[in-house]
């Protein structure tokens, strides 16, 4: 009966259809109400607060007063606060590329067909991201140790003496090394769905054309899949401004390499937590939101020009 | 980001019905994705060789798996590490097994030490995953479906506002939330953890591409016309096309919540309510506290017991999330 049904409605809709999906409802809040609701208060109320709080400083005399924009004026002369940031902009500048380059290549190299087991390799690569950042940094912490780690074997097995990877000039790199570790695969495997729609027309026609693989995959598959590659930059914009698992648990290891304020945001956590400055904290915050959504605006709007 | 959504948004609507009619015959939604590239490949084969397209590459294998080996040599390592005991791991090679295999006693060991700490550990993070990201994909869901197949009032500022917010950074929103739960009574307790963790703009996101394609305008107006209900058109027809995509996106808000860690951090001060990776984090540092115990081996032991369900659910899943993520990123 049912299955019977909708051929004959489906034919019968286009008249009444178009009017009936054009026409605004309420229907749909009641779907995307209960979302709505958590939304409003796990994100936008924060947010609210959030500025709230960044207007006001606690003074050891009098209480919480209201400061205006103080804290900001404060947070935009603090050494501290520029440094760290200007940490992860090298640490976005050098990983991010590396990263996305990789998983690029592997994507492309996925794609071609050219590889023996592919499948095994698109999963195999997949796996650290289903790891644990704490787990990861853990693991990687424990090889980059000289005591039982591989960098101990390294050196035991040829007799030299690799560069500590915890010191203060590299374990900068090797937290890089850990966040590439952990989101190449993932990467790649945004980027190679995007690669598994462009149409294959494409390709033949290409190939008719005489095009090589070269002038393929940056004719055709580069353009296609420039949308995914803008929003894998976009989240690993966010993701380098908002380190905090990595440092936070190699710091473990290496107290005097990692300080407090290594990235903004241990430096917001530090504020508040160890320092009970939640007005000022916020403040840093809300700075360090606004310049992340600035630049994943300008990463997306370059994205988006090219494509036009 | 508004820009971009918009327009593929009503890129993918005006591309949905055309592409509908044949497939629709096939019974579950499951994905025309699938679908299609299993069928491609079987098309394209005879062509590409009458063209002269080179073959299997030795090298390009060989280059990949320099990569391959990149992603899994740490993950050996940690296999091979817990089957040491905390003297093998100092004495022995860290990619090859020592003289002793304690991986069984390694394993007792994490479950029995500080009166079974560990298995509490595990039960809290299993609860976290059921309650958070099991109501994170409920959530996102029936969003999803709303922003794919309803014009409602306030459509695009819903939207905007929860693109916007995957750009907030966590830190910005971490320290207001913490205020406002510790006034409301509910840190250090459960529901710190779950709550934040039942948003995931990006499951939403998701499932809004997904929902857009998987399920035939025509098909919904059919059961209205046959006088079901929205909640019954909802559950009756819309879902059973939506499961490659409910898999994806719960298997990725379950890696989220699993390896939550500066969530629970903040929220977190009794460690009966830590998670697994707040545990573990709390065992390694104990080696650095003055007397503390040293137990790198079950620190590794517990890591590796740790990463196991995980990695298990990607592998028996994969053609569920992959067919799901593919339809996803068709729109990007």
């Amino acid at each position: 009966m049912t299955t019977l049904r909708p051929p004959v409605a489906v034919r019968r809709s286009p008249a009444p259809s178009p009017p009936r999906r054009s026409r605004r409802s309420w229907t749909g809040w009641g779907f995307i109400g209960p979302f709505a609701v958590v939304f409003a208060l796990v994100f936008l109320a924060p947010i609210l607060y959030s500025i709230h709080l960044s207007l006001f400083r606690d003074q050891l005399i009098g209480g919480t007063t209201f400061v205006g924009l103080d804290n900001y004026q404060q947070a935009l002369n603090d050494d501290q606060f520029w440094a760290s940031l200007g940490r992860v902009s090298l640490f976005l500048a050098v990983q991010v590329p590396i990263m996305l380059g990789i998983a690029l290549l592997i994507a492309l190299a996925l794609d071609s067909g050219r590889l023996y087991g592919r499948d095994f390799f698109r999963i195999a690569i997949f796996l650290p991201y289903a790891v644990p950042a704490v787990v990861a940094t853990l693991m990687w912490g424990f090889m980059y140790g000289t005591r039982f780690g591989l960098v101990g074997d390294i050196n035991e097995a040829f007799g030299i003496t690799l560069p500590d990877p915890l010191s203060t000039d590299l374990v900068l790199a090797s937290i890089g090394n850990i966040v590439t570790w952990e989101f190449v695969g993932y990467n790649m495997l945004i980027l190679y769905a995007a690669l598994r729609v462009v149409p294959h027309s494409l390709y033949e026609a290409a190939e008719i054309d005489g095009a090589g693989q070269l002038r393929v995959i940056t004719a055709i598959k580069l353009p296609a899949i420039r949308g995914a590659l803008v929003i894998a930059t976009i989240f690993s914009v966010i993701g380098s401004f908002q380190l905090f698992n990595e440092p936070n648990i190699l710091r473990q290891l290496a107290r005097n390499a990692i300080t407090t304020d290594y990235t903004p945001n241990f430096y917001t956590y530090s504020l508040s937590f160890n320092g009970q400055q939640h007005n000022y904290s916020a403040a840093v915050a809300i700075i360090m939101g606004l310049i992340t959504m600035v630049i994943a605006y300008v990463v997306q709007l370059r994205g988006m020009r090219r494509e036009a | 980001m508004t820009g971009t959504s918009s327009t593929s948004s009503t890129g993918s609507s005006a591309a949905a019905p055309s592409q509908s009619g044949p497939p629709s015959a096939s019974p579950p939604g499951s994905g025309r994705a699938a679908d299609a590239t299993r069928r491609a490949p079987r098309l394209r084969t005879p062509r590409r060789r009458t063209l002269g397209r080179p073959g299997r590459s030795v090298l390009l294998t060989v280059l990949t798996g320099l990569v391959l080996l990149y992603t899994v040599i740490p993950l050996a390592w940690l296999v091979i590490s817990a089957t040491k005991t905390q003297e093998g791991l100092a004495d022995s090679s860290g990619l090859w097994f020592g003289d002793d295999f304690a991986l069984w006693d390694n394993i007792s060991q994490t479950f029995t030490y500080d009166d079974g700490i560990f298995l509490r550990w595990l039960l809290n993070t299993l609860l976290y995953v059921v309650l958070g990201a099991g109501g994170a994909t409920f959530l996102a869901i029936l969003g999803g479906y709303a922003l794919a197949k309803f014009d409602f009032p306030g459509k695009r500022a819903v939207f905007a506002v929860v693109i916007g917010a995957v750009a907030v950074p966590g830190t910005a929103l971490a320290v207001p939330t913490f205020l406002m739960f510790s006034k409301m009574g509910l840190t250090d307790s459960p529901w710190a953890v779950i709550i934040p963790s039942l948003v995931s703009p990006f499951g939403l996101y998701l499932m809004w591409v997904f929902a857009t394609e998987a399920i035939p305008v025509e098909l919904l107006e059919a059961a209205r016309i046959d006088g079901a209900g929205e909640a019954r058109t909802f559950f009756r027809v819309a879902l059973p096309l939506l499961a490659p995509g409910i898999v994806t996106v719960l298997l990725f808000t379950t890696v989220a919540t699993w390896n939550n860690y500066f969530l629970p951090l903040i929220m977190l001060k009794d460690p009966d309510w830590y998670p697994l990776t707040l545990g573990l984090s709390s065992w390694n540092s104990q080696a650095e506290t003055i007397g503390g115990d040293v137990i790198f081996n079950l620190v590794i032991t517990g890591s590796l017991l740790t990463i196991v369900p995980l990695i298990g659910a990607f592998l028996l899943l994969q053609k569920y999330w992959q067919s799901g993520l593919a339809a996803g990123s068709v729109k990007e």
